[in-house]
């Protein structure tokens, strides 16, 4: 009798769960679930006549047995991963130089300078990067204006340009979190590592860094994933030279009308993707949730 | 290495230095594409022919401005179209899942949590065109079986909201989710013992306290909508959003009426972003 009757006390709660649990599950399900099952679907069906499909794993063979293949893959890999170094390298003296040898106005003012470039939209940012590197553009007039070369220089189509413009664009994601995390930092820690003998270096490397140690990871693991899945900056910065691996998929997917070629690139990047995501957080012993939010 | 350690001169300004280096690396790509949105010149580079407000105003071909070129307004109304309704599907989903998250205990609550995030870790792209192979399956099957063509699963504009809405969706319910949070529940079991029912207490009470939220979320997810680009690309049929027409303008060759409509859509980002800061501002429990 007992349990009949906290059985109709929870009715109520119970229906207020299940409508606000309905949404969320058919978007999770319909939009973010299903449509990555169809897609590794896909990728498992090979062609053995002419609309006639059977499972196997031909679209993954293709893929290790295709050396254009496998080298735009790792080539589009290595090159986020010095990114995402980079970014770091050039982010954290911004931000401990905002977060901790600033004060008052000065350092909100130059936090909030950080953020507007990403208010503007990526395709923006990257033609503007074309109209400064561009044969005819900013940077190659300027150099012969100085006389420093003697006719005009392309700096677009190159490797170097696509990281310039990689790091660029993955700024905002390591500057923020290191910013709010050597702000919590408290003064005193570092004047007590300098009162205890520490030199600047001893006190940044056991003090500073342990300390931003969760904002680098997070850090790394956005820049990292954004780089990874970008399209935009390595195809305008890169030209047709850009091998980048979102761009062999769009290839697949668009131009070649190769699906089942196609899903299995996207399986593969969301694979490597998750892959990195997941080491990274279980060598920082961080939680997934946490380093999203 | 912080104020009240005296450090050398030659330490602090060369802090600076590099302080006002990174901030010219920053801006100068924003400074470029305003700029040469006067350049009274076929295109966008130097050398530098005159001031010019041509690239705005005029109507007559080689130079047409920007007032005058349909397929841009075209495209802007499209975006703006598909930004709504996006919009009002994320804001309102988010709402719902902030309540889900922060007031229900459910078995499985950390792993539908996690899945929820789900969205932030797929590539644009693959998120696109994963919607784009299940759309086309389920269309196609539609088509052999029972001879229906269903036009909205085919790429176009409904596609392209559903591609966005799937992962704006995550961004929006973290922002209201957080405000959620600091609410004090005393206020609405105040209006409780008052004699509201629940749900007027949470419409007078609640949903009030949350609206800088959903007004910070519907902000963001507007500006997400509107420039985005991987998910939309993979997904769009023949109306283009106004980041597909740019694209296809810069990859036939710009002219300067791009650097128009960019000056505009940055001026219009950097109006959102202080609207955002100082609804923030207001409310100082978020930072």
């Amino acid at each position: 009798m007992k349990t009949i009757g906290t059985a109709n006390a929870r009715t109520p709660i119970k229906l207020g769960l299940l409508l606000l649990l309905c949404p969320i599950l058919l978007w999770l399900f319909l939009l973010v679930i299903l449509p990555q099952l169809t897609m590794l679907n896909i990728s498992l069906q090979e062609r053995v006549a002419p609309r006639i499909y059977e499972y196997g794993f031909s679209n993954f063979i293709a893929f290790f047995t295709e050396p254009l293949y496998w080298n735009t893959f790792l080539r589009t890999a290595i090159m986020s991963i010095i990114a995402t170094i980079l970014t770091l390298i050039i982010a954290f003296p911004i931000s401990y130089y905002i977060a901790k040898m600033l004060r008052g106005r000065a350092k909100g003012l130059l936090f909030v300078l950080c953020l507007i470039p990403f208010w503007v939209s990526e395709l923006v940012r990257t033609y503007g990067w074309m109209i400064l590197l561009r044969e005819s553009g900013v940077i190659s007039t300027f150099l012969q204006y100085i006389g420093l070369v003697d006719g005009p220089i392309e700096f677009l189509y190159t490797d170097a340009t696509i990281m310039l413009g990689l790091v660029y664009s993955s700024m905002l994601f390591m500057v923020v979190p290191l910013t709010s995390t050597l702000d919590s930092l408290d003064d005193s820690y570092i004047e007590a590592g300098y009162d205890l003998g520490g030199n600047g270096f001893s006190v940044f490397w056991h003090i500073v860094v342990p300390h931003a140690k969760p904002a680098i990871v997070s850090g790394c693991i956005v820049v990292f994933m954004l780089t990874l899945g970008n399209y935009l900056t390595p195809i305008l910065l890169g030209g047709k030279s850009s091998l980048w691996f979102t761009e062999q998929i769009f290839t697949q997917f668009i131009t070649r009308f190769n699906w089942q070629q196609g899903s299995a690139f996207g399986v593969l990047l969301l694979s490597i993707s998750s892959l990195i995501v997941w080491l990274g957080l279980k060598l920082s012993r961080q939680s997934f949730s946490k380093v999203m939010s | 290495m912080i104020p009240s350690i005296p450090q050398s001169k030659l330490f602090k300004s060369s802090f600076r230095l590099y302080a006002f280096i990174f901030f010219t690396f920053l801006m100068a790509p924003l400074v470029v594409v305003a700029v040469f949105a006067f350049n009274d010149s076929l295109f966008p580079s130097l050398p530098w022919q005159g001031f010019t407000w041509g690239w705005f105003f005029s109507d007559a071909e080689p130079k047409l401005g920007l007032f005058h070129d349909q397929q841009l307004y075209k495209s802007i109304g499209t975006s703006f179209l598909v930004a709504s309704f996006t919009t009002i599907l994320a804001v309102s989903l988010a709402v719902n899942n902030a309540f889900l998250f922060e007031r229900k205990t459910f078995p499985g609550k950390n792993i539908l949590y996690m899945l929820m995030l789900l969205p932030l870790v797929i590539p644009g792209v693959i998120l696109g065109v994963s919607i784009l192979i299940m759309s086309s399956t389920i269309a196609n099957y539609f088509d052999e079986v029972w001879a229906i063509d269903i036009e909205i699963l085919r790429p176009g504009l409904a596609l392209v909201v559903v591609g966005q809405f799937a992962f704006i969706t995550t961004i929006c319910t973290l922002i209201v989710a957080a405000r959620l949070r600091n609410f004090d529940l005393s206020l609405e079991e105040a209006a409780l013992n008052l004699g509201a029912t629940k749900l007027q207490a949470i419409r007078t009470i609640t949903i009030p306290y949350l609206l800088p939220a959903i007004v910070g979320a519907a902000v963001i997810s507007f500006f997400m909508s509107f420039e985005n680009f991987n998910t939309t690309l993979m997904l769009v049929g023949s109306d283009s959003p106004l980041t597909i027409t740019l694209y296809d303008r810069l990859r036939e060759g710009a002219t300067p009426v791009i650097n128009a409509v960019s000056l505009l859509l940055m001026l219009a980002s950097i109006l959102l972003a202080f609207a955002n800061y100082f609804l923030k501002g207001k409310n100082s429990s978020i930072k």
